[in-house]
C-alpha cells in the first residue's frame, strides 16, 4: 500500500513538471531569464564592413557596433542631429580659394568642419589591440583555430584602446580605395577635397596588395583635405557649401577603424576562414558581434568599456508625441545600454515568425499580409488598432510613417507620356487623377501607407502642412480637405491633351502605353490588373511588359521605359534628399546610369532652384523653396507621387522605451528587457498539450494491436479453413 | 571492379564540363556581369566606375568563352570559363562573389541538412517498407484498401500543406515542440523532430506504393510458392524471402539518393528555419552570385555521379549474378 503511495505520489510530481516546463521553447532557458533581446532577420547581411554596408539589415547590425561622430536624438522630432563621440557639434568654417575664413557667401570656396573627440570612447576588447613590441598585433593565429572561430572574439588574450582622430582618417582613406567598393565614393569625391586624388594614386596600390594577401597600410598616407590635428581633433574640408555634409557624419561610412584590425585580419589563417572586417567588425559601440553565422544567427553583447551615455530627456512638451512617455520619462538620465545581449535568429518565412512572436519568443514583429485580420482591426472611420487577441496579450502597438515614397513615374524623354508642353502635360495629369492611390493603399498594402501629395513626405522640412500638402492639380482643396478630382474631370484634360476618350487620333483606338514592371508572381497579377482598370478608366489601354529585374533597370538606365514604378528610402531627413531625385543633371540617361533621376526629369527652374537649397541649412527660407519646387514638379507630373509607406511594430509588453526612429540605427541601447515578465508569458502561453500526445501513443498501439490481431486472425481463419 | 570505377570516373569528366558550359550559357543569358556587379554593390548610387572596380576584381571582365585579344592557346585560356573550370575541377570553389569561402559554407551548412536529410531519410525507407510489407500482407482486404486510399489521399496533398499542418498542431496549438530553429547537439532534437516527422510522412504516400508494386511482383514468383509450400508462415515469407529479393530494385532508387541527401530540402529548411543547403543555391541565384552557382550546380551533379556509381556497385554486392 505504502510502495503504492509512493508510486502515486512520483506520478503527480512528473505530471506537474511536465506541465510546468515549456517544451517548445528555441532559447536555453538562462537566455531568457536574462536581458537578452531575440529579433528574427530573414536576409544576412552581405557585408558588415562600414566602409560598404549600405543595407538596413547590414545597418541594423551595424548600428549597434560603431560610432560615426554624429547621430540622431532617439526622441526628439523633426529628426535632430547630436554628437556620439563629438564633445560638441563640429565647427563649421568657410573658406575662400585662399583657404582664408569668409563669412561672403559669394566667396565661399570651401568648408571645412573641425571634429572634437571626447577622450572617453574605447573599442571593445579585442585580440587586434594585443601588440608586440614594434607595435604590431601580437596574436598569430593558425589555421585550425581560426577554422573553429564562431567570432574573432572569441580569440584572447584581448585588448583595448582609446579611439582617436587618426581612426575617423583611416576609414575615409579606406573609403578612397576602389578596391573597398565604398558606394558614396563617387558621389565624395565630388565634396572631400583631394579625396579623388588619394583613389586615383592608391587604388591600383591597394588591388596589388589585396591580390598579393598583403595589409596596404593607409597610415603614412594623406587625403589633403582631411587632416589630423592631433589624438583628439581632425578636419575635414569640402569643395563649396554642402550642409547635407553633417549627415552623412551620422553614418556607418564615417565611422571610426582601428589600423590594428586591418593588420590582424590580414593573417591567411584569418582570411582563409573569413574573418574579416565584413565579417567581424570592431568598434566602440554599445555591442559588439560575439557571434557571427549569417545562415542562422548572430549575437551582440554588451560592450564592457562602453562609454558614458543616458537615454535623452526632453520637455513636458516634446514628451507629449509619446503615448509611452511615462516609460520614457523613466528611463530619462539612466545609463546606456539597458539590454546585455541580442541575439538574431534567421526566420525565412512569416508563418513561423509570426507564431514565435505570439507565443512569446520574439520580442516584437512586423505585420504580415498572413497575420493582418488577427492582429490588426480597422475602425468605421479607417483608423489602425489592434485586435481584441493581442490586447488581450497585452500587445503594443507602433506606427510611423516611412521617410520613403514608392512612386509612378513616366518617362520625360518619351514622345509620348514625356515632354514639357501643356498637352503632354495635360496628359499625366490626367492619368494622375485616375489612379485612385486611396484604393490602392486599402487593398495592396492593408491601409499601410499615406497617399503622397509630393516628393518629400512627412517629417520632413519642406513637406508642407493644410493646402501646401494638397497636390491641387490631381485633388481639390474644399473646406480644408483634399478630395481627388472626378474621372470626368480627368477625361476633360485628357481631351484637352488631345486624346478625347481615350482615343489615339492617330490610329483611331485607344491610346496604348507601356508599364513596365518587375512584378511577374501570381500574387502580382491582381495588382496589375487593378493598374490596368485605372487607365481603363480614361479609355486608354495599358500594356504590361514584365520582365526581370536586370532587365528593368537596362531599360531604367537606357531611358526605354515608358511608365514604371519605382521608390526611394532617405539616407537623411532633408528634403533635398528627395528633391534631388527630381535633380536634371541626375537624369539617368545624362549620367550613364549612375544618376537616381530615373524619370529623366529637366526643368530649369527646378533645377536652378534645387542648385539654391543644396547649399542652404534649414530656414524658411530654403522651406519656401522647397515649396516651389514641390509646385513645379505638381505641374509639370513627372511621376504621379504614389505612396509613403507606413511601418507597423508590434511589441510585447516586457518590450520598453521603444519608439519608432526612421533615421536612427544606433536604438538598441535605449531599449529595455523586463525578462520576469516574458518568462509569465512564455509559461501562460506555451503550456504542453499532455492529452493529445497520449491519445497519439494509445492511437499508434492500436493499430499495432489492430494489425498484429488481424494478422492472427487470418492465420487462424486458414488453419481452420484447411482443417 | 576496380577497372569499372576507373572508367566511370572518366565518363564523368566530359559529362561534368558539359554540365559546366551549360550552367555558365544559362547564367550569363540572365545576367550580365553588369548586372552581378549592381546586385553585389547595392541599388543606390552605382556608378560605372565601381562597377568596372567590381568586375575588374572578380575577373568577369574577361570574355566569357573567347578571348578575341590574345593570341594562340590564350585565345581559350584567358577567359572567365577556363579560369573558374580549371577551378572547379580542382575542387576549389573559391570564394562567392560576396567575398566569402564557398568550400567554407558548405562545410557549415552541410551538417544542418543533414541533421534533417539522414533520418528522414532511413526513418521514411524503414517505415516506409514495412508498411508496404503489411499493405501486401493483408492484399485483397479492406485494409489494403483503406491503405491504398490513405496513400493515394497522402500523395494528393502538397507538401507545403504538411509543413504548415505539423506547425500548426504540433508547435502552435500543442507547445510539444518550437516551431522553427536549429541548434547543435542534443539541444537539437527538439527542432529536428518536426521537420523530419514532415519529412517521413510527406512521402510516406509514394513510397509505400512503390515498395508495394515492387513486392506485388515477387509475390507471385515460384521461390515464393516454394516457400509457402515449405509451411513457412506469412510473415516469414514477406520479411524473409520477398524483402530479400525485392531489395534490387529499392536498391536501385534509394543508394542514387543517398550522396545527394546532404544538399538539403529547400521548403523544409526554409519553414522550419534550418541553416543548411537546401537555399543555399536558391539564393545564390537570387543574388546573382555566380560563384556559389556554378560550385553547387558541380558538386549536385558530381554527388549524382556517384550516387550512380555507387548504385552499380551496390547491384554488384547484393545480386551475385551482376559482374562489373
Amino acid at each position: 500500500m505504502r510502495r503504492l503511495k509512493r508510486w502515486w505520489i512520483g506520478y503527480l510530481v512528473a505530471i506537474s513538471s511536465l506541465y510546468a516546463v515549456i517544451w517548445n521553447t528555441p532559447y536555453p532557458s538562462s537566455e531568457t531569464a536574462s536581458k537578452t533581446l531575440f529579433v528574427p532577420f530573414s536576409s544576412p547581411p552581405k557585408h558588415l564592413d562600414p566602409v560598404i554596408a549600405y543595407s538596413s539589415n547590414e545597418w541594423m547590425v551595424l548600428g549597434q557596433i560603431y560610432e560615426p561622430p554624429l547621430q540622431y536624438n532617439y526622441l526628439k522630432r523633426p529628426y535632430t542631429l547630436e554628437p556620439l563621440t563629438l564633445s560638441k557639434m563640429p565647427e563649421v568654417i568657410y573658406l575662400d580659394k585662399a583657404l582664408r575664413p569668409t563669412e561672403e557667401n559669394t566667396s565661399i570656396a570651401y568648408t571645412r568642419y573641425r571634429f572634437a573627440l571626447r577622450s572617453d570612447i574605447r573599442y571593445a576588447p579585442h585580440a587586434a589591440f594585443v601588440k608586440d613590441k614594434r607595435g604590431m598585433p601580437r596574436i598569430r593565429i593558425d589555421a585550425e583555430t581560426a577554422q573553429s572561430l564562431r567570432s574573432a572574439y572569441d580569440i584572447s588574450p584581448k585588448a583595448s584602446r582609446t579611439v582617436t582622430a587618426y581612426d575617423y582618417v583611416y576609414a575615409i582613406k579606406r573609403m578612397a580605395l576602389r578596391v573597398n567598393h565604398s558606394p558614396i565614393l563617387d558621389m565624395m569625391m565630388q565634396y572631400i577635397v583631394g579625396l579623388a586624388d588619394f583613389s586615383k594614386r592608391y587604388s591600383p596600390i591597394a588591388v596589388r596588395e589585396k591580390r598579393a594577401g598583403e595589409w596596404f597600410d593607409l597610415r603614412p598616407l594623406h587625403i589633403s583635405g582631411v587632416k589630423v590635428l592631433d589624438d583628439r581633433h581632425f578636419d575635414i574640408v569640402i569643395k563649396g557649401r554642402y550642409p547635407q555634409f553633417l549627415y552623412w557624419m551620422a553614418m556607418y561610412f564615417f565611422a571610426p577603424v582601428p589600423w590594428e584590425a586591418e593588420a590582424f585580419y590580414a593573417q591567411p589563417a584569418l582570411r582563409d576562414a573569413d574573418i574579416d572586417l565584413d565579417t567581424a567588425p570592431v568598434g566602440s559601440g554599445a555591442y559588439y558581434l560575439s557571434e557571427f553565422r549569417p545562415e542562422r544567427r548572430m549575437v551582440l553583447t554588451k560592450n564592457p568599456l562602453f562609454h558614458k551615455e543616458t537615454f535623452p530627456v526632453l520637455s513636458d512638451e516634446e514628451y507629449r508625441r509619446y503615448k509611452n512617455a511615462d516609460v520614457l520619462k523613466r528611463a530619462g538620465g539612466r545609463t546606456l545600454p539597458f539590454i546585455e545581449r541580442v541575439v538574431f535568429s534567421m526566420e525565412k518565412e512569416n508563418i513561423p515568425l509570426w507564431n514565435k512572436f505570439l507565443q512569446g519568443y520574439y520580442d516584437a514583429s512586423g505585420v504580415g499580409s498572413e497575420a493582418f485580420d488577427q492582429a490588426i482591426r480597422i475602425s468605421a472611420q479607417g483608423e489602425m488598432g489592434l485586435s481584441d487577441e493581442m490586447r488581450a496579450k497585452k500587445i503594443k502597438m507602433l506606427t510611423a510613417i516611412q521617410p520613403s515614397i514608392f512612386y509612378m513615374a513616366f518617362n520625360m524623354e518619351d514622345p509620348v507620356v514625356g515632354g514639357y508642353d501643356e498637352k503632354h502635360r495635360l496628359l499625366r495629369r490626367a492619368i494622375a487623377i485616375a489612379q485612385d492611390t486611396e484604393e490602392y493603399i486599402s487593398i495592396f498594402m492593408n491601409g499601410r501607407g499615406v497617399v503622397a501629395h509630393g516628393p518629400v513626405p512627412p517629417g520632413i522640412a519642406g513637406h508642407g502642412e493644410g493646402k501646401a500638402a494638397c497636390d491641387t492639380y490631381v485633388y481639390r482643396w474644399e473646406e480644408g480637405k483634399c478630395i481627388r478630382r472626378t474621372i470626368s474631370e480627368a477625361k476633360a484634360l485628357l481631351a484637352k491633351a488631345g486624346y478625347p476618350n481615350g482615343i489615339d487620333p492617330a490610329t483611331g483606338k485607344p491610346l496604348k502605353l507601356y508599364y513596365d514592371v518587375t512584378a511577374t508572381g501570381p500574387d502580382d497579377r491582381a495588382l496589375l490588373e487593378w493598374r490596368r482598370k485605372q487607365f481603363a478608366k480614361l479609355g486608354i489601354e495599358l500594356v504590361v511588359r514584365a520582365t526581370d529585374y536586370n532587365r528593368f533597370q537596362e531599360k531604367i538606365r537606357l531611358g526605354k521605359a515608358q511608365i514604371f514604378s519605382w521608390g526611394w528610402n532617405a539616407d537623411y531627413p532633408d528634403a533635398e534628399n528627395f528633391l534631388f531625385l527630381l535633380y536634371g543633371p541626375n537624369a539617368v540617361t545624362a549620367t550613364r546610369g549612375a544618376g537616381m533621376n530615373s524619370a529623366n526629369y529637366a526643368n530649369p527652374r527646378f533645377d536652378a532652384l534645387f542648385d539654391r537649397i543644396k547649399t542652404m541649412p534649414d530656414s524658411p527660407e530654403r522651406r519656401r523653396l522647397v515649396a516651389q519646387m514641390v509646385e513645379i514638379a505638381r505641374k509639370d507630373a513627372p511621376w504621379v507621387w504614389g505612396v509613403y509607406p507606413k511601418s507597423i511594430s508590434l511589441l510585447h509588453a516586457w518590450y520598453e522605451n521603444v519608439v519608432a526612429n526612421a533615421m536612427a540605427n544606433n536604438t538598441l541601447k535605449y531599449k529595455n528587457i523586463a525578462p520576469q515578465r516574458r518568462i509569465a508569458y512564455q509559461e501562460r502561453y506555451n503550456r504542453p498539450a499532455t492529452a493529445p500526445m497520449i491519445a497519439s501513443a494509445g492511437a499508434i498501439a492500436l493499430f499495432v494491436w489492430g494489425t498484429v490481431a488481424l494478422y492472427r486472425r487470418r492465420e487462424n481463419r486458414v488453419i481452420k479453413k484447411e482443417c | 571492379m576496380g577497372a569499372y570505377i576507373l572508367r566511370r570516373i572518366l565518363y564523368a569528366v566530359p559529362i561534368l564540363a558539359g554540365i559546366n558550359i551549360i550552367t555558365f550559357l544559362l547564367f550569363f543569358t540572365v545576367n550580365s556581369p553588369d548586372d552581378m556587379a549592381r546586385a553585389q554593390l547595392g541599388g543606390k548610387r552605382v556608378t560605372p566606375q565601381m562597377i568596372a572596380a567590381w568586375k575588374a576584381e572578380h575577373g568577369y571582365d574577361k570574355p566569357l568563352f573567347y578571348n578575341e585579344k590574345e593570341k594562340g592557346v590564350r585565345h581559350l585560356t584567358e577567359t572567365l570559363f577556363f579560369d573558374e573550370s580549371v577551378k572547379l575541377f580542382r575542387f576549389d570553389f573559391g570564394k562567392s562573389d560576396a567575398g566569402r569561402d564557398i568550400a567554407h559554407e558548405i562545410r557549415e551548412r552541410m551538417w544542418p541538412s543533414l541533421a534533417i536529410a539522414v533520418p528522414t531519410f532511413l526513418i521514411a525507407l524503414a517505415s516506409n517498407i514495412v508498411l508496404a510489407l503489411i499493405a501486401v500482407l493483408f492484399r485483397q482486404t479492406r485494409v489494403e484498401k483503406a491503405m491504398m486510399i490513405a496513400t493515394v489521399a497522402m500523395m494528393s496533398v502538397s507538401a507545403l500543406f504538411y509543413i504548415i499542418f505539423a506547425q500548426v498542431i504540433f508547435a502552435k496549438m500543442w507547445h510539444w515542440v518550437p516551431i522553427s530553429g536549429y541548434a547543435e547537439g542534443a539541444q537539437g532534437f527538439k527542432f529536428v523532430v518536426l521537420p523530419v516527422l514532415v519529412g517521413v510522412v510527406s512521402g510516406m504516400g509514394a513510397g509505400i506504393r512503390w515498395y508495394r508494386s515492387i513486392f506485388l511482383e515477387q509475390i507471385n514468383q515460384e521461390y515464393v510458392r516454394t516457400a509457402r509450400a515449405k509451411g513457412l508462415s506469412e510473415r516469414t515469407v514477406l520479411f524473409r524471402h520477398v524483402l530479400q529479393n525485392g531489395m534490387l530494385p529499392i536498391l536501385t532508387g534509394v543508394v542514387v539518393v543517398i550522396p545527394t541527401l546532404f544538399m538539403g530540402s529547400l521548403i523544409l529548411e526554409s519553414f522550419f528555419g534550418i541553416p543548411g543547403l537546401g537555399s543555399y543555391t536558391i539564393d545564390a541565384i537570387r543574388a546573382q552570385d555566380f560563384g556559389i552557382v556554378k560550385a553547387m550546380v558541380f558538386l549536385g551533379s558530381v554527388l549524382y555521379i556517384v550516387g550512380l556509381i555507387a548504385t552499380d556497385i551496390s547491384y554488384a554486392i547484393f545480386d551475385p549474378r551482376v559482374r562489373l
